[in-house]
């Protein structure tokens, strides 16, 4: 039981991630259906940035802790942001459809992480940088359970809900939040209050963008203990499910994730079941994510709706 | 402070308008300069990444779309594969029902068709069995898209994230299904029907022409009968929808049958005609590509057809043409094009509807230096023209000094345009 | 910055000038043009600190275009504005909140899922800490000085239109607005939340605070401003001390002198009863009763007018006869002129009403909203309503492109070819291609609301020749306009709607411009009934 919570836990940080990300562009007002590409790229990202990193050391043995996850973080970050960006000058500057946008992007960040992942990485140098992305915290041993479940993973789980924990503290209790809730839900009175809708969009798509880029790069270097495995695109689609399963909020969100880890992984742990009903256990989140939609837009309470304005682009002189 | 003074503060430097609307043929030319630019940063990106020159690079690509017969029916089949997820999607996309479900749809067409094959084939004759194949198809995919339909109609559940679970979930039965069947742990069913169905011994030629008669069926169904006619105006206003007595809700789940319907038999396709068995992933994803070919067509089904086509000569090209002739192991690259070409189209695609209006003294200032640049290209012209006659010479100068002296810079652009033009002319 | 100057000085001369009823906000000579129509043209207006000011003007007088101007969202062609005496630019709303101008826009920008509060504060940088709990209790703070009613966690989803009124109020007053601008306030609330909104007014006012409020309900500027100026077409009329006014002399400023039109009109040939309405109650999507015990009968060969301020229940009225309002009481009947038969129309959709055989046409006001669809040509909007003919399941377009090409040809269409988009064409020529297709299905009801509305003069002429030629044919012609003038000489006999109830029905030869005015202010309406209802609630707790 232990080990399985630790896993659902584990896997679920991935979707903890993309979908913090998704949930900071979505109320911009953007659905990004581009997650699942940004989430290889960040992958891709940061691997890349560890193997240059390692590469260059005369001995890799000899990497520092600090300076190899900020190059991991940071490289991820910053090729993920990249991906938003080109999401954001389309949708929000040449106001091209989002859905399209976002479907091109994933197909696109796809391609270039398996390009990048074939011609310029070393992918042995990938197992070693894990163990520093899987280092736990030193007292995890000494608290029975209660460390092995929460306190034995890496770094970056901490990380992710660190950064859940502080985007619903920005949506809920900051101006900023305000405002860019405001900018998701009617741009034209966001615009009209004398906020900067472009500015908000921008930013948010591009932070949402680095976010869920991460989410690869832990998956790669901290779930799978650095081997490479394609494929990360498909839990981008979970991803941008748990963005609904949690109505948009990022504090339920940590929750979530574990959920969907657990029903994730639940076809593995649970003994005595077959492989058939392995795959019907898979299922169960993308079903449970239809019965939340509908169940919310039938009970039609306003909290639990999509940002009003998600996937509609906004020019000013449409009034 | 004069009111001149206090518009130029006022206005930006410029900002974006509304065209009235572009001609057609200005609209496909701006997309042509679109396409254009991809094809200058693939070939700049090919020669950094590939060291490949642009000629060798998409000589390249065209053997690998056409370079042998089976390398052409490849692409007709794909192509038509392709262009069938779009038919399919495109009456709920013009009824702006964002339906992001085709690959789920199509998957549970193939489902049914497999369903029928598996437990029937061999025991009740073909013809009985083929069209059973195709009723199951169809009407299993339009079950999985007027599912989220009906949501849609009566409680505004939001289609596109509906649409998008179903896919998963389709995948999901379709694997579970499998794994009940072929308990080995595999995970693959060998095909039922050895090489699928084939018309004139060749599996390929069936689709095709499936596809080619719902092309020109679509076509004409969005166009000139009574059901395209109701959804566009769904599409476009739901209050003169209401205006004239559509019922908006029956038009809904009926368009989203159609769209299913179209999906399953494209299912059909997939499953009885050419493999003859069935996968989690047999929609290749094309259901998401559809979506880009439809919008990029503007929900024409005949350009959808040239767009697709367009789409699997990228993908085709290099999956048989760049990828052994440059040694890649994966079909990274093709993505990456493709990308940047959608990428391209898409931001063009701007220029349509939009236009940079800059702010007046600003345009003034580049309408003065337009007109001095054609002066000056004036000017050249007309000391190369010295040599062939001096009135030439002459009058272009002549010119180029009325739009110098000219106030107004229009004036002095066309004063310059004349000039060149005239010395054009006496150049003959 | 110039910006900082200018409200540093103002801050400092405040207290010594508030006290002698200094001016607050000054505009001189403004113009404003939209293409060829002149909105504002050489527009003079003062408002003082603790003064009410009314802005009195029929429907596009340019009363809100003016107060646009004030606010920052147009930009004048011509003239100055000056506050507290200094001649400043106003160049965007925000810079409008910097010189303390706050408008109450009659739609109202409001987040529905936000609360009061947060609606309130939302973009806002002023540099303190942001913490809900300091806003509220400051939403709180500015309600009690002023006497509003306003929780601020209560989201504006759960608000009636009185309360999200409110938000707009202490939205603006939270911004620290001195010159606060109010549209058509009252047109939107109960007597009884009108007289709230009065007292909240008048302790603004005697905070010092100027306030100028739009309206054209005569007894409601007699009863809350101090002054009132009036525009015309665009023009200011004047302006006059409220204690010197009464509704007469405000009507007449308001409404001018008859202007002769020389439009045609013939005596009704054979009238008969076509169209009967009778106690005919409807509500609006938010509940509120905006048709409140309306009769009346339109008859054939005759234009019936229907006159009333802007949002008195015209549009509804129109919409449940077509089909498209639920009607909650009373009935609605048609007399076929061919079988003399009764048929009922009440609660009936618009393709019922037409399987019924009943030919009525209706030309709506929001013409590419609902009429038609902007981004099809004229052949498939000419279809719109006749489409469905016939058992075939293809369109039959040969029909609707003759017709279309004959709208063209005879009501001089300009385009470029009847497969434009309607999009593309001016609003003269949209209207023309709208009335064309109702008319074509040679209607024995024909409704049109505001058919001039936007027109030039040729095009306005051009659309009352037509209704009077439908008038000849036999049909029973419902005409909503505006123009009184118009009305007045196109229409046999003209319904007046006051706030949702018929006010009056005067017959069209013999009406004086100034009786309909009274007419249509007269607040006979529903409001009364709503607060009687209201009222009884209140005793019942």
């Amino acid at each position: 039981m232990v080990v399985f919570l630790t896993g659902a836990i584990a896997l679920g940080v991935t979707f903890l991630f993309g979908c913090v990300g998704e949930i900071l562009t979505e109320k911009a007002g953007h659905l990004n259906l581009g997650i699942p590409g940004i989430m290889s790229v960040g992958a891709m990202g940061g691997c890349l940035g560890v193997s240059l990193y390692m590469g260059a050391l005369s001995d890799p043995n000899n990497a520092s802790y600090i300076l190899l996850l900020l190059i991991g973080i940071l490289s991820s970050a910053f090729f993920a942001g990249i991906m938003g960006l080109i999401y954001a000058f389309l949708t929000i500057s040449m106001r091209a459809n989002q859905n399209v946008t976002g479907l091109i992007l994933t197909i696109f960040g796809t391609g270039l992480t398996e390009f990048v992942m074939e011609a310029k990485v070393d992918r042995s140098l990938l197992a070693k940088a894990s163990t520093y992305f899987t280092q736990s915290l030193p007292f995890a041993g000494k608290l029975g359970w209660f460390g092995e479940i929460f306190l034995s993973h890496g770094i970056l789980v901490y990380i992710a809900i660190a950064i859940a924990i502080v985007a619903a503290w920005l949506l809920q209790k900051t101006r900023i939040g305000l405002s860019l809730r405001a900018v998701g839900e009617n741009p034209a009175t966001a615009d009209a209050a004398g906020i900067n809708v472009t500015a908000y969009k921008y930013a948010f798509t591009l932070i949402g963008a680095a976010v869920a880029g991460m989410g690869g790069l832990y998956y790669i270097m901290d779930y799978l203990k650095g081997s490479w495995e394609y494929g990360i695109d498909s839990l981008g689609w979970l991803a941008i499910a748990l963005v609904i399963f949690t109505l948009w909020r990022p504090d339920l969100s940590i929750l979530g994730s574990f959920v969907f880890g657990a029903l994730y992984i639940a076809s593995y742990s649970i003994m005595g079941i077959s492989f058939a009903q392995m795959q019907l256990l898979k299922m169960l989140p993308y079903v449970v994510t239809v019965i939340v939609l509908i169940v919310t837009s039938i009970v039609g309470k306003k909290e639990t709706q999509p940002p009003a304005s998600l996937g509609l682009s906004y020019f000013r002189e449409d009034r | 402070m004069n009111n001149e003074e206090v518009k130029k503060l006022h206005e930006p430097l410029f900002h974006i308008e509304k065209r009235g609307g572009v001609s057609k043929k200005k609209a496909w030319g701006i997309r042509g300069i679109g396409i254009l630019v991809a094809v200058v940063i693939v070939s700049i990106l090919a020669a950094i990444m590939l060291q490949a020159d642009p000629f060798t690079f998409f000589g390249k690509m065209f053997e690998g779309a056409f370079g042998t017969t089976n390398r052409i029916w490849n692409m007709l089949r794909d192509t038509a594969i392709l262009l069938g997820f779009a038919l399919a999607i495109v009456p709920a996309f013009r009824m702006r029902f964002w339906n992001l479900g085709a690959n789920g749809q199509v998957l549970m067409g193939a489902f049914a068709c497999t369903v029928c094959m598996f437990y029937l084939y061999g025991k009740i004759p073909l013809g009985v069995l083929v069209p059973l194949m195709v009723i199951s198809s169809v009407a299993a995919g339009m079950l999985w898209a007027a599912i989220p339909a009906v949501f849609k109609a009566f409680f505004n559940t939001n289609e596109s994230l509906f649409t998008l679970m179903m896919n998963y979930i389709a995948e999901s039965l379709v694997t579970f299904t499998i794994t009940v069947w072929v308990p080995n742990g595999s995970g693959s069913l060998p095909p039922i029907i050895p090489g699928g169905l084939k018309l004139f011994d060749n599996a390929y030629i069936l689709p095709i022409l499936i596809i080619a008669l719902l092309t020109v069926g679509m076509f004409f169904y969005l166009r000139i009968s009574k059901q395209g006619y109701e959804l566009t105006v769904v599409g476009e206003s739901e209050n003169t929808a209401r205006y004239i007595g559509i019922n908006v809700k029956k038009v809904i789940i009926r368009t989203l049958a159609i769209s299913g319907a179209i999906c399953g038999l494209v299912g059909f396709l997939l499953s009885g005609c050419m493999s003859g068995t069935i996968n989690p992933q047999i929609h290749s994803g094309y259901g998401f590509t559809a979506i880009i070919v439809t919008w990029l067509a503007q929900f024409n089904p005949l350009v959808m057809a040239g767009v697709a086509f367009l789409v699997i000569f990228v993908n085709r090209g290099m999956k048989s043409g760049i990828k052994p002739a440059f040694g890649l192991t994966t079909e990274a690259f093709a993505n990456i094009v493709t990308g940047i070409i959608f990428f391209c189209v898409l931001a063009f695609e701007f220029f349509i509807v939009y236009k940079f209006k800059y702010r007046s003294d600003v345009e003034e200032k580049m309408n003065a230096f337009k007109a001095k640049f054609k002066k000056k290209s004036a000017a050249k012209v007309a000391t190369e023209a010295t040599s062939d006659g001096v009135v030439a010479s002459e009058s272009a100068s002549e010119a180029a000094e009325k739009a110098n002296g000219a106030g107004d810079a229009e004036n002095g652009e066309n004063a310059a345009e004349k000039a060149t033009e005239e010395v054009n002319k006496e150049e003959e | 910055m110039e910006n900082t100057e200018n409200m540093e000085n103002m801050e400092n001369s405040e207290n010594v000038e508030r006290k002698e009823n200094s001016v607050a906000l000054e505009l001189r000579g403004i113009c404003k043009y939209f293409g060829n129509v002149k909105a504002n043209e050489g527009v003079d207006l003062v408002v003082k600190k603790g003064e009410i000011l009314s802005l009195l003007g029929e429907n596009g007088s340019g009363k809100t275009t003016l107060m646009n101007i004030i606010s920052g969202i147009y930009f004048p062609d011509e003239g100055q504005i000056f506050i507290d005496g200094k001649e400043v630019v106003i160049r965007s709303p925000m810079e409008a909140f910097q010189y303390r101008i706050g408008m109450i826009h009659q739609h109202f920008k409001l987040i529905d899922v936000f609360t009061a509060a947060q609606n309130i504060v939302l973009g806002i940088k002023d540099g303190s800490r942001f913490r809900m709990k300091d806003v509220n209790q400051k939403v709180r703070d500015i309600a009690d000085k002023y006497g509003f009613i306003i929780d601020p966690k209560k989201k504006i989803y759960d608000m009636s239109v009185s309360e999200k009124q409110t938000v707009e109020i202490v939205k603006v007053l939270y911004r620290g607005a001195d010159i606060l601008i109010l549209d058509e306030p009252t047109a939107v609330l109960t007597p009884q939340e009108t007289q709230k909104l009065f007292a909240v007014l008048r302790r603004m006012r005697d905070d010092g605070k100027a306030i100028i409020i739009i309206t054209h309900k005569l007894h409601e500027v007699l009863s809350v401003s101090d002054r009132v100026s009036v525009l015309r077409k665009g023009k200011y009329v004047g302006s006059i001390e409220t204690k010197d006014a009464n509704e007469s002399i405000l009507t007449e400023m308001m409404v001018g002198k008859k202007v002769e039109l020389n439009i045609q009109r013939d005596d009704p040939v054979n009238p008969e009863d076509r169209l009967i309405v009778e106690n005919l109650d409807c509500m609006n999507r938010e509940g509120v009763k905006v048709l409140s015990g309306v009769s009346f009968t339109a008859r054939s060969g005759e234009i019936l007018g229907i006159a009333g301020i802007a949002g008195s229940g015209q549009r509804e009225l129109l919409e449940a006869i077509a089909g498209l309002q639920k009607v909650n009481n009373g009935s609605i009947r048609y007399m076929d002129p061919e079988s003399g038969e009764e048929v009922d129309l009440r609660s009936k959709t618009p393709v019922q009403i037409r399987d019924l055989g009943v030919r009525l046409s209706f030309v709506p006001e929001d013409r590419l909203g609902m009429g038609l669809v902007g981004s099809m040509d004229l052949v498939d909007n000419v279809m719109l309503r006749s489409y469905s003919k016939g058992k075939s399941p293809f369109l039959d377009r040969k029909n609707p492109g003759a017709l279309a090409n004959d709208i063209v040809t005879n009501l001089e269409v300009v385009t470029p070819g009847v497969h434009t988009p309607i999009r593309k064409l001016s609003g003269g020529n949209v209207q023309k291609v709208l009335v064309g297709r109702e008319i074509a299905s040679l209607p024995k009801v024909m409704m049109a609301a505001y058919p001039v509305r936007g027109l030039d003069i040729n095009s306005s002429y051009l659309i009352y020749n037509l209704l009077n030629e439908q008038k000849r044919n036999g049909s029973a012609v419902i005409f909503v306009g505006e123009d009184l003038d118009v009305l007045i000489e196109l229409c046999d006999r003209i319904l007046v709607l006051g706030s949702g109830k018929v006010t009056g029905i005067v017959d069209g030869r013999t009406a004086k411009k100034e009786e309909l005015g009274l007419l249509m202010t007269k607040t006979v309406g529903i409001y009364e009934e709503n607060q009687k209802a209201q009222a009884s609630e209140e005793s019942n707790e």
